[in-house]
């Protein structure tokens, strides 16, 4: 695609020399910036189990440099992108994070998917001062002047989930499920903290975990048939849920008389689990590919020019596409590369052209958003059924939940 | 077969000679501190690939599950690292501060008993020798005294290794579940994160390589070595001439246990993190599969298969982010294939007989010059 992209790019209107900013003026640490180029770093897995989640990361990452490129550039400097594996290995998302960042200088890094993967590359940003964007909803907990958070941490997109289950459906007792380890453990104590805390008279029936990629599902199955939850709050990830999914709909549990609420199905997920075993049941979330606005309209049909008519767009994909925008508005409005400047300006900096609407860089670095609720449908795709009225506010420590 | 009388034949010399000139000298002076810091990396997973070459190639012990002693050399050193990374003062924010982060996270309000000892460095490198050797111990006696051997040795190994990880990432309060144990930040006060750290870790882990070949190959050596390749070849015969079999068997089993845990408490301490996907199955072949690159009949090729293949790994994965698997699995193919004894098998059949005759052809030439008869190297 180079080859054949780079007429069109000569023949873009160039700034004038006097509107581009000097490099020594824009870029006094060092890092990988020339008259005509920036660089910066894609740290995704994309080979390993993880590869199938990141995939969609990588590509709505290269769309938004695209764009922003056709645009003209951050700072009069078009992005030059260099791309690692992370191989779905932690130890290699730190080997390759260093290499971005002091072999290669990268100016950002967007990168990472899984909470192990970011917990390992956090004290290679601290220490060699580089700025990652990171595109998952994950457990909070965390907060660092070199991560800028696009997904959603915890309670944004658990709190505003329960409390309309417990509002419309009148749910009292929630049957608790999650995959083991930080991310659906955290999320689900901070779920059982709001029912048996802020929700009147509701409580937890049930609270079990499952190893990474376990595909037993029956023994649970069973104990939610006897104990007739209200609601099923299930955090399992990865190819685990093609079993559960699969499980449940053979052990006769019709997803449209149980309620089911899901915080970790995307439409990437769906894919996998095929539409008609999991039709009926609620996500919550910031993002589905079927939100009808302006944006998001002009977002799918661009991802799916580039990168195939089949491919569908769940909420960590949208996140991604947020990263390079985000660091790009927040280079303009720092007028410099400079991480310490890119951390210092982050806060505030608000995205109007977002598909999932709008977002704002809070000052924690995380994004205020709008949590959602869809539901279901067969063909894959989440019809949406409920969206908060105000942007959530992103609370990594929330006081009385941990 | 005619006994050497020295420790190192010339071979091996040369061997010893050209290594330490590598990793003293040569790589040092010419890589920067974070290709240096990877070359450590893949230098850790040398110490397990000598001692597969002990227990594998000499004693014909397959182990499958060596990643198991790396991981418990490593995170021994992690946990002390992280008890002292979590000082009052660096974990305020937590709910029960002075614990380490995960603990806090996974409602853990009192650091569990069996991480108290580890607030101690002593302790601390005593159980990294320790406790694996302790394991192995078990493990070995379990199974080498009832004769459990070859295939079914291996895939018990490998069960070991598969349920040592399912407990770590079940146990996650404890031991920090599949996110290990990061954000380690000094040894005894000392910050390793530094440049100059990295730099001082590397040459300390050389010594201790160094120490280990020399440990190694003093085994080799000894009449226990021998006895060693007499049970991989026959057995029952060793057996019969009144050696216990098992004994020499746990031995060296348990002798490639302490070499892994040495390399895994140095994998912390240079990347800074311990984590289960070293602990697992895959980790574990991969060791095996350094050891078969370098030649599992040699220690100094267990050395340049680990840093070899690990170099392949890195480049490979830097230049073709989305295709270095098939090219990573393309040279194992190749040298299986083509060189059975691997990396060692090669330079003795095409390197070493060069060498030979050019050392043979300057001393007929001395000879020659000087009249007299050189006392040839003898037992060769």
């Amino acid at each position: 695609m180079g080859v054949a992209a780079l007429p069109a790019i000569t023949m873009l209107p160039r700034l004038s020399f006097a509107d581009v900013p000097a490099t020594s003026a824009i870029n006094t640490t060092g890092l990988a910036v020339t008259d005509t180029e920036v660089t910066v770093g894609i740290l995704h897995s994309v080979t390993g189990t993880m590869a199938i989640s990141e995939t969609g990361s990588v590509e709505a990452e290269k769309l938004a440099i695209e764009q922003i490129n056709a645009g003209g550039g951050v700072l009069g400097r078009k992005i030059k992108f260099i791309q690692e594996d992370g191989a779905s290995d932690w130890p290699t998302f730190a080997e390759k994070a260093k290499k971005l960042l002091v072999n290669d200088k990268c100016a950002a890094v967007m990168g990472c998917w899984t909470s192990a993967s970011r917990k390992a590359v956090l004290p290679v940003f601290e220490q060699y001062n580089g700025m990652l964007y990171y595109p998952t909803f994950y457990e909070g907990l965390e907060q660092s002047k070199n991560v800028i958070y696009t997904g959603q941490e915890a309670t944004q997109q658990i709190i505003a989930g329960l409390d309309w289950v417990n509002k419309t459906k009148g749910a009292k007792t929630f049957y608790l499920l999650g995959s083991d380890y930080i991310w659906p453990r955290t999320s689900n104590k901070i779920a059982r903290k709001h029912i048996e805390g802020h929700l009147q008279g509701a409580k937890v029936v049930g609270e079990e975990y499952f190893p990474l990629g376990s595909t037993q599902f029956n023994s649970v199955i069973n104990k939610i048939k006897l104990t007739k939850p209200d609601v099923i709050y299930a955090i399992i990830v990865g190819g685990s849920n093609v079993a559960f999914y699969k499980q449940l709909k053979a052990a006769g549990i019709d997803l449209s008389k149980q309620t089911l609420l899901t915080i970790s199905v995307t439409e990437d997920e769906i894919d996998g689990i095929g539409g008609e075993n999991i039709a009926g049941a609620y996500a919550c979330m910031k993002y589905f590919q079927s939100l009808d606005n302006p944006n998001n309209k002009a977002f799918v049909p661009a991802f799916k020019k580039m990168w195939g008519e089949k491919t569908v767009i769940g909420d960590v994909t949208q996140a991604a596409y947020l990263g390079p925008w985000l660091w790009k508005l927040t280079a303009e409005k720092a007028g410099s590369f400079d991480i310490d400047k890119i951390a210092a300006a982050s806060p505030g900096v608000e995205f109007k052209g977002a598909p999932e609407g709008y977002v704002r860089i809070h000052e924690n670095h995380h994004l205020w958003s709008k949590t959602r609720v869809g539901k279901a449908k067969a063909d894959g795709q989440y019809e949406l059924i409920y969206e908060t009225a105000d942007l959530v506010e992103p609370d990594p420590f929330p006081k009385g939940y941990q | 077969m005619i006994i050497n009388s020295r420790f190192f034949n010339r071979s091996e010399l040369i061997g010893f000679v050209a290594l330490a000139l590598l990793l003293f000298v040569i790589l040092p002076l010419t890589l920067d501190v974070f290709r240096l810091n990877l070359v450590a990396k893949y230098l850790t997973y040398a110490f397990v690939a000598i001692g597969l070459v002990l227990c594998w190639g000499y004693g014909g012990i397959l182990s499958l599950g060596q990643g198991v002693f790396f991981g418990l050399g490593g995170y021994c050193m992690a946990m002390y690292l992280k008890l002292e990374a979590s000082s009052v003062a660096n974990t305020k924010i937590q709910s029960t501060p002075g614990i380490p982060d995960f603990m806090d996270w996974n409602q853990i309000t009192q650091l569990p008993f069996f991480w108290k000892p580890f607030h101690s460095f002593p302790f601390t490198l005593l159980a990294i020798i320790l406790v694996p050797a302790f394991f192995s111990f078990i493990i070995g006696a379990a199974m080498f005294k009832r004769r459990v051997g070859g295939v079914y040795f291996a895939i018990i190994t490998q069960a070991i290794a598969a349920i040592l990880t399912i407990l770590i990432v079940g146990q996650q309060g404890y031991t920090g579940g599949i996110n290990g144990i990061t954000d380690l930040r000094t040894l005894h006060g000392w910050d390793i994160r530094t440049d100059h750290a990295k730099f001082i870790l590397y040459f300390v882990e050389v010594v201790l390589l160094f120490g280990c070949i020399v440990a190694a190959q003093f085994i080799r050596l000894t009449k226990l070595g021998r006895i060693l390749v007499a049970m991989r070849e026959k057995e029952d015969r060793v057996r019969f001439s009144g050696y216990s079999v098992a004994n020499f068997k746990i031995f060296a089993f348990c002798a490639a246990a302490i070499f892994a845990a040495i390399g895994g408490a140095m994998f912390t301490l240079e990347i800074g993190f311990m984590s289960p996907s070293f602990v697992g199955i895959v980790p574990s072949i991969e060791m095996v599969i350094y050891t078969a690159v370098g030649g599992r009949m040699s220690i100094f090729g267990a050395v340049w298969g680990s840093l070899l293949v690990n170099f392949a790994k890195t480049s490979l994965s830097e230049s073709f982010p989305q295709l270095w698997l098939f090219g990573l699995g393309a040279l194992f193919i190749a040298v299986v294939l083509a060189f059975p004894d691997g990396l060692s098998g090669i330079w003795r059949d095409y390197v070493q007989p060069h060498i030979d005759r050019l050392i043979a052809s300057r001393k007929s030439k001395a000879r020659w010059a000087d009249g007299s008869v050189a006392d040839g190297a003898p037992a060769e």
